[in-house]
């Protein structure tokens, strides 16, 4: 996929900030950056490429480019090789960067130490930003920075990213001329693994000079690993977790959700009142501004959702979590980093499929994203409502448990039961005998910060709401379009959407959705539902010659449907919304991420596939049960 | 007396002594070395998880990493002191 080159802030010398994964790098790029920073891809790769811009105290401008964590100089997943890339110069539109800032983590120099020499052979002028220096201190590490210095010929400086003023040291470093001098790059590469060890070595050496050379473990990660990783106790405290999650997505987010359905009808309301009757207050009342509704009203559940899985990242427990489902993941063939992804897409599939980002392997990555629009994601959530508040009788059932929420719990465990045979399936015809590796640092605890939160936050809802927003905007105004022309004619009896070109299409599906019990009302109803899955219930309404917005349709809509469709109908068009994939902008998502229309094409086939077959046998099932 | 880092049982420190992957995965060598399992230094497994013991929590160094059995059963270590080593736990 081509993309643009991204030069967000020009001109000003470039710093690139390298290190391990986990050793506060991008918390120390917020510190020294703040706000002023552009989230983008590098080009032709959907790697974050996160920029900045710096002002020095002696005034000098800078830009900072955040690199991906890397343990080596030798890539194994297309993170590693955008860090590889930049450094060496081999990164396609980006320039080589003028110094590069190692970040080393200070309780495990260790390891950090290697990637130090091998990005000072690159030749590159380099510092080294000793941070965690405060973590380190309280093991009982305390690092000679003149020493560490002199042996490793380079300057270095102690930073604490989660101070105020814990990188005033490095910014003065920044403004020494001395610091953007070139070493001799030392080109004689042997093998990799020779380099290791040699490094390793040289390392040892050092860390033996500087009386460092004991592995001190953090105590209280591992106390609380003890309860975390616990063979038994663990996977029902990531239950717990989970299902707090959950709740606090649906109940929370209920409020804020009532209240910008509230805003946006009020808005659409007072438009309408100042814009003469006609195609134009149409299209920009039932156009823009609920179609710019219908996508923001997701928002407070994104939010909430972001917000627990950046405390989760930052907090150190998210690696742990992959840990635990790693087994059962593997089991269909995935590994447990794909469980975040999934996650997500009970919001909205579309989070879920950039969140696939995070997976180094290319085969899971692409299966992840091909499962997740399976998972019930919030947007079907009206839909069910509607059909099972008309279809499925108040009961109690089995000591007190109510049936129309068991039928709502059945729905969403389909999607997963469906999610996972798919990819045992998947599994059964690619992927035999590949072994994935996991190989997954679990970072030692830290207490999450409100700021770097806050920013991670902010990052994540501008890339949705720009990427959906737009999408869905361009597709809510286009199927207006369908559904508004031609006008009917003077005189015609029926809903006006009848006559439309949606309308058309609608006659034109039922035949194909007939043998599945849709009538065309239905089938009408799902053209529009192609921008979002929860416009189907307002479309139905309006097809049921209704002229109300979104909450009071559902509730005059309810009785009617419930007399003019067989409970049959009722209970396939259920089936079909557990696969059905009506999303454009999820298609498009994909599009985006896989860099190609093959993988949409191939999504949109097999979930219609399965959504038609899921329909067709709950159908059937219920005429041959009398339900006709 | 050689075993591999699979074998052992939870919190029994041993050594590595080097790596060794399996043949259709040789990349394997200098990943698991690139995160710190390179010859002397100390290792232990922490935990496994349940079902069936599989992935493991190994402590390398200072640093912990998830590994499947699979990755653990490269890693050849020794419970004894290897002589020299300076880089005791």
């Amino acid at each position: 996929m081509k993309q643009a080159i991204v030069h967000v802030h020009r001109g000003g010398p470039l710093v690139a900030l390298v290190g391990n994964p986990n050793c506060g790098k991008t918390a120390l790029f917020n510190r020294l950056t703040g706000s002023h920073q552009k989230v983008a891809n590098y080009a032709g790769v959907t790697v974050e490429r996160k920029e900045g811009k710096l002002a020095t105290p002696a005034g000098k401008n800078l830009r900072v480019l955040d690199l991906p964590g890397t343990y080596s100089l030798n890539p194994r997943s297309p993170d590693e090789k955008v860090t590889c890339d930049v450094l060496t110069g081999h990164a396609e539109g980006e320039k080589r960067p003028d110094l590069v800032v190692c970040v080393v983590d200070a309780t495990n120099l260790r390891r950090n130490l290697r990637l130090v020499l091998a990005v000072k052979r690159l030749g590159l002028p380099c510092v080294v930003a000793l941070n965690m220096t405060d973590l380190a201190a309280q093991s009982g590490i305390r690092v000679d920075g003149a020493a560490l210095s002199a042996a490793l010929g380079l300057p270095v400086v102690n930073t604490v990213a989660v101070n105020a003023d814990g990188a005033a040291a490095l910014l003065t470093l920044l403004d020494r001329p001395d610091s953007w001098q070139r070493t001799a790059p030392l080109g004689d590469r042997a093998s990799a693994a020779d380099t290791i060890e040699a490094d390793h070595d040289v390392v040892r050496r050092i860390l033996q000079g500087l009386g460092l050379d004991k592995a001190i473990p953090h105590l209280a990660s591992d106390r609380i690993d003890r309860v975390v990783l616990h063979p038994l106790a663990g996977p029902p405290l990531l239950a717990v977790i989970l299902f707090l999650i959950f709740q606090a997505v649906f109940a929370w987010a209920a409020a804020p959700m009532g209240w910008i359905e509230a805003a946006t009808e009020w808005l659409g309301n007072g438009v309408a009142g100042l814009l003469p009757h006609g195609w134009l207050q149409s299209l920009v009342v039932d156009g823009v501004i609920a179609g710019a509704g219908g996508v923001i009203v997701f928002l407070p559940q994104i939010i909430i959702l972001f917000f627990f899985i950046l405390v989760l990242e930052e907090s150190g427990y998210l690696p742990r979590a992959a840990f635990l489902l790693d087994r059962l993941m593997g089991g269909v063939g995935l590994s447990g980093r794909s469980f975040i992804p999934l996650l997500s897409s009970f919001a909205c599939a579309i989070p879920g499929i950039m969140a696939a980002r995070t997976i180094t392997n290319t085969r899971d990555r692409l299966v992840t994203i091909m499962i997740a629009p399976m998972m019930t994601c919030s947007a079907r959530l009206p839909v069910y409502a509607l059909l099972i508040g008309a279809f499925v009788p108040q009961r109690k059932i089995w000591g007190g448990l109510e049936l129309q929420g068991m039928v709502l719990f059945c729905l969403y465990v389909a999607g997963i039961v469906g999610a996972l045979v798919v990819a045992w399936l998947i599994k059964r015809f690619t992927a035999r005998n590949l072994m994935h590796p996991l190989m997954m640092e679990l970072p030692i605890y830290h207490l999450p910060r409100l700021r770097n939160i806050a920013i991670g936050l902010w990052q994540r809802v501008m890339i949705f709401m720009r990427r959906v927003g737009g999408i869905i905007l361009a597709l809510t105004v286009l199927l207006w379009f369908l559904a508004s022309f031609p006008a009917p004619p003077v005189g015609a009896t029926g809903a006006p959407i009848e006559y439309s070109f949606a309308g058309m299409l609608g006659r034109a599906l039922a035949v194909v959705f007939e043998p599945i019990g849709f009538n065309w009302q239905i089938s009408i109803s799902l053209v529009p539902g192609l921008a979002a899955r929860e416009v189907v219930v307002s479309a139905l309404g309006t097809v049921y010659a209704l002229s109300a917005t979104g909450n009071d349709t559902a509730g005059a809509l309810s009785p009617l449907i419930a007399h003019s469709w067989s409970l049959a109908t009722g209970l396939s068009l259920l089936a079909w919304f557990v696969f059905a994939p009506q999303c454009l902008a999820t298609l498009a998502t994909v599009k985006r991420e896989t860099g190609g229309w093959t993988m949409p094409l191939v999504m949109a086939g097999y979930l219609f596939a399965l959504a038609y077959l899921a329909s067709f046998i709950t159908y059937r099932l219920a005429l041959a049960a009398g339900w006709g | 007396m050689t075993l591999t880092l699979d074998q052992l049982p939870d919190l029994q420190a041993c050594t590595v002594i080097q790596v060794a992957p399996p043949a259709s995965a040789p990349e394997w060598h200098d990943w698991l070395e690139e995160i710190g399992f390179l010859p002397g230094e100390q290792v232990m497994v922490m935990t496994r998880a349940l079902p069936g013991g599989d992935p493991l929590v190994v402590r390398i160094g200072s640093s912990t990493f998830a590994l499947r059995r699979v990755e653990a059963a490269c890693v050849r270590v020794t419970v004894e002191r290897v002589v020299g080593d300076e880089a005791a736990a």
